[in-house]
């Protein structure tokens, strides 16, 4: 047969593309649901780590002693409780989430975050005590951050610098990354990553520009 | 079946990893030598990746080679390299999630690997399915070795870490006037080590050297 006629070529590449389309559909519509599952657990095991419950292996039964409650914050500050599926993607989602948690009998509140970092997505889990102002702890992850640098945002060293900082000034979010030695505010400001400049700067506005939706919240104490 | 692992056949498998090594001697595959190795682990994890693929997309080209049109036999190639990739991925995010949380984009750049096209241009087009699968297999862990070589130096010195433990990050060292440093994680020292590592292997073995 003549492998460089244009019909064989034509008919080659067509037979070709359509399996390949049939395969890869296959795969993912097989896996679907199992991966799904894995993104669910992973949320949660994220918003667990915020809480500095680590390394679960069981994310949901950890998810249930926490007493982790999905609420929504009305534009007036007060809480809802949240009906509808579990939100894996919160830059997708246009309600206003809070977590409200229970870890040693003390009432934690926890708040995802998005925003963009170097080369793509940055998010995270920001934990607060009941005085909805003191960071509790936090939770950073990255789609694509280089690593060694913009990707130390994930590092326990970065993440458990937020402790104790202050997130409201009056009614503007405070809480915020600076460049390495340039803190001039440490009560509300932590050391950026050397080499993470912009992935850092990321950092700062996902917080700022996220924590500024919850000011009502923030501010009213019951 | 003793032709298996013949004399010829050993060598298809064991040049690859050292004297044409396709990083060090036929410099392909650069872009992600010099992306993933500021970390061991990643390093590894997507040297075993390459190494998989690569055997895999031999071994499938091999198979098509005689049917595969000339006139697009480069866009069959990638039409397979990125089918494969696709579906490693996806079973990587259904049953190893934090695997492929680690690799995130560096599983969908193995498509644009140099190594992977010139390995089925060069050989899967022309060698039958076996030989082509010890090529692919061979020249992945060459590239690993590689990736695994750089991505030592690159951690210890830089973060004075290995695979996230800690080796050199102590009060005594940083007593005597030691620094961990911070230029080995730039993209740059990657290309100062592989050079480096091209260097020691064109002065060991004097054929390399052109005249």
């Amino acid at each position: 047969m003549n492998t460089n006629s244009n019909a064989y070529t034509i008919i080659y590449a067509s037979v070709m593309v359509v399996i390949v389309a049939f395969l890869l559909a296959f795969v993912n519509s097989t896996l679907r649901d199992q991966q799904n599952k894995n993104i669910e657990l992973d949320t949660k095991k994220q918003i667990l780590s915020s809480l500095g419950v680590k390394g679960v292996k069981d994310a949901d039964a950890a998810f249930q002693q926490v007493e982790a409650q999905d609420m929504i914050v009305a534009a007036d500050g007060s809480l809802a409780p949240y009906e509808g599926a579990f939100v894996t993607n919160y830059a997708n989602d246009d309600k206003n989430h809070v977590f409200v948690c229970k870890v040693d009998g003390q009432t934690k509140y926890v708040i995802p975050v998005y925003g963009a970092g170097l080369w793509g997505a940055i998010w995270g889990y920001v934990a607060l005590n009941d005085d909805k102002n003191t960071v509790f702890g936090t939770f950073f992850s990255h789609a694509s951050e280089t690593p060694g640098l913009g990707a130390e945002i994930a590092a326990d060293w970065f993440q458990t610098q937020f402790q104790g900082k202050q997130v409201m000034d009056g009614t503007t979010v405070a809480l915020g990354v600076e460049k390495n030695g340039k803190v001039e505010r440490p009560e509300f400001q932590v050391d950026g990553v050397s080499g993470g400049t912009i992935t850092s700067k990321g950092v700062d506005a996902m917080l700022k520009e996220c924590l500024a939706n919850y000011t009502n919240f923030l501010t009213t104490n019951e | 079946m003793g032709n298996l692992f013949s004399a010829k056949n050993k060598e298809v498998f064991s040049t690859p990893i050292s004297m044409n090594n396709p990083v060090t001697i036929q410099v392909l595959g650069i872009c992600s030598a010099l992306a993933v190795t500021s970390k061991l682990e990643p390093a590894i994890v997507m040297g075993l990746s390459v190494t998989i693929i690569t055997a895999f997309a031999n071994v499938v080209i091999s198979l098509l080679r005689k049917t595969v049109p000339n006139r697009i036999r480069i866009i069959v190639q990638l039409v397979v390299v990125a089918a494969l990739v696709t579906i490693v991925s996806e079973l990587l995010k259904a049953f190893a999630y934090d695997v492929s949380v680690q690799l995130s984009v560096y599983v969908g750049l193995i498509i644009t690997n140099c190594i992977l096209m010139g390995r089925l241009e060069a050989f899967a087009m022309a060698n039958g399915p076996w030989e082509s699968c010890l090529d692919g297999i061979g020249n992945g862990l060459g590239y690993a070795k590689v990736l695994v070589i750089t991505a030592f130096f690159r951690e210890l010195l830089g973060s004075g870490t290995l695979l996230g433990f800690n080796v050199l990050n102590y009060e005594a060292l940083k007593n005597i006037g030691y620094m961990n440093n911070g230029l080995m994680l730039m993209p740059p020292m990657a290309l100062i080590i592989v050079a480096c590592l091209i260097w020691y292997q064109r002065a060991k073995h004097k054929e390399l050297q052109e005249k």
